[in-house]
């Protein structure tokens, strides 16, 4: 096993192996990753991020493949990150992204991983991130995350990009649908895909009807392009829509903005991790809490004034014996 | 946690046939392993694949044919790349004395024929594999 520094450097200069051994250790939050997110964090930051999302079935995958193609074939170097779910029951996962993707020239530049989201070990958003952003202190310009958008854990995978594609079919239902999945607000742009199937026509105006409504006046109105991407129907279009979503960000700087916005929910909840790892696990391990648990379900006292007494009577404690070293080891990582 | 073992399966070259592949990740999925599926791909995408996904396993399927011609390439790729970690299975329908061949001469692992039972093969990946 190769000393981490040196794994760190040839990754850096472009060794895949190595960048796909680190990605390895964050995904399975090895107790080496967040020195390697240190390491790697000042070299990322440079790519452009595009979430793709939709319903299973949309074509996802397909798109994917011909927009790596196209933004290889105009010299960009693309990493994706294609999450898939796992089963619930054996913790293992069939991961079938791959499958369409089929680039054959070798002059590409690119980096398929595939990722199943349930490696709950470090959380799929945090992963999935710090996966991401190997691949951008590694060199690629351009980083695509792709997720089925059913949960909020991927809804939350494809948020943290600047453009945000969600995908549809013509079978995708009624605008009602596309409300209540909470996509509307989430999307820059939409693709309707499989458009060579009868009922495109339908949702797209349905889709125009819901955007019509909202205001937009000062900010970018998600455009709606028509592809079939298995037929390479519509695809240059879609692609221009990304470039023209990018340069709208670009300019006055709105993209730091958006990306500042971002970061600053991903502190908080790192921040809310790391506080449930270290004090919560003492109070919920304490006498205290078992004691409380019994009073609210015996009806001798309400959830809410019982968690207040767990609360203050904890901070009024000094710092628990058993919480110091903690805290010490976090000083010396 | 245990590391989940991940598996790059592919069917070898153009063969189509994708009910053995396919049983065989389903297994393995619900034996607790990561199964990346490539579908129908040629030696160097499968290993460029199985870098690329931080494989420990490489499973090949091949009904076809292409056995002989196809397997020990993708062992050879690896060879060249350094990349002595990762095993190389093969399943599917060939002469018994080719799958000797295969584990023997082609650093196959292991040739899986027809009527192997399941936990055989999920038994049999776990044994080789030695997590890092």
């Amino acid at each position: 096993m190769r000393k981490i520094d040196d794994i760190i450097t040839s990754a850096l200069s472009g060794d895949k192996a190595c960048v796909s051994r680190l990605i390895s250790l964050v995904e399975r939050d090895d107790e080496q990753a967040p020195y390697i997110m240190r390491q790697l964090y000042p070299f990322s930051g440079k790519a452009y991020y595009i979430g793709i999302t939709g319903a299973p079935g949309a074509g996802k995958s397909t798109m994917v493949d011909k927009l790596v193609k196209m933004f290889c074939k105009n010299g960009n170097r693309v990493g994706v990150i294609a999450v898939d779910p796992s089963s619930p029951f054996s913790g293992g996962a069939l991961l079938g992204d791959r499958v369409r993707v089929n680039i054959k020239k070798k002059e590409y530049d690119y980096f398929f991983r595939s990722m199943s989201s349930g490696n709950i070990m470090g959380g799929l958003s945090r992963t999935t991130k710090e996966a991401a952003r190997i691949l951008d202190a590694c060199g690629k310009n351009i980083i695509i995350i792709e997720t089925v958008g059913v949960g909020q854990s991927e809804l939350d995978v494809a948020k943290a990009t600047d453009t945000v594609v969600v995908m549809l079919t013509p079978e995708s239902g009624d605008g009602v649908q596309i409300m209540k999945a909470g996509l509307i607000e989430v999307a820059d742009i939409f693709v309707v895909n499989k458009c060579d199937r009868p009922g495109a026509d339908n949702i797209a105006h349905a889709l125009k009807g819901m955007l019509d409504r909202i205001d937009y006046r000062l900010s970018w109105k998600p455009p709606i392009f028509r592809t079939a991407a298995a037929l390479n129907k519509g695809i240059d279009k879609f692609y221009d829509g990304l470039w023209q979503h990018q340069q709208y960000l670009n300019c006055d700087k709105k993209i730091m903005l958006r990306r500042q916005r971002q970061i600053k929910e991903e502190l908080k909840r790192n921040i809310e991790t790391e506080f449930t790892k270290m004090i919560l696990r003492d109070i919920y391990d304490g006498n205290d809490f078992g004691v409380a648990l019994d009073n609210v379900c015996e009806h001798r006292i309400d959830p809410q004034n019982a968690a207040r007494q767990i609360v203050t009577s904890w901070l009024s404690r000094e710092i628990p014996a058993i919480l110091a070293p903690n805290v010490a080891a976090l000083g010396q990582r | 946690m245990d590391r989940k073992i991940r598996v790059v399966m592919a069917k070898l070259g153009l063969d189509i046939h994708w009910r053995g592949v396919y049983l065989v990740s389903q297994f393995l999925k619900d034996s607790g392993m990561e199964v990346v599926y490539l579908g129908n791909k040629f030696p160097e995408q499968i290993v460029d694949a199985a870098i690329e996904e931080d494989a420990d396993v490489i499973g090949l399927s091949s009904l076809g044919g292409a056995h002989m011609t196809l397997g020990p390439k993708v062992v050879k790729l690896l060879k060249e790349k350094g990349l002595n970690h990762i095993k190389v299975f093969m399943g599917g329908v060939m002469a018994p004395k080719d799958a000797h061949c295969l584990e023997q001469e082609h650093g196959i692992e292991k040739v899986y024929l027809p009527d192997t039972p399941m936990q055989a093969i999920i038994d049999g990946i776990r044994s080789k594999v030695a997590l890092a």
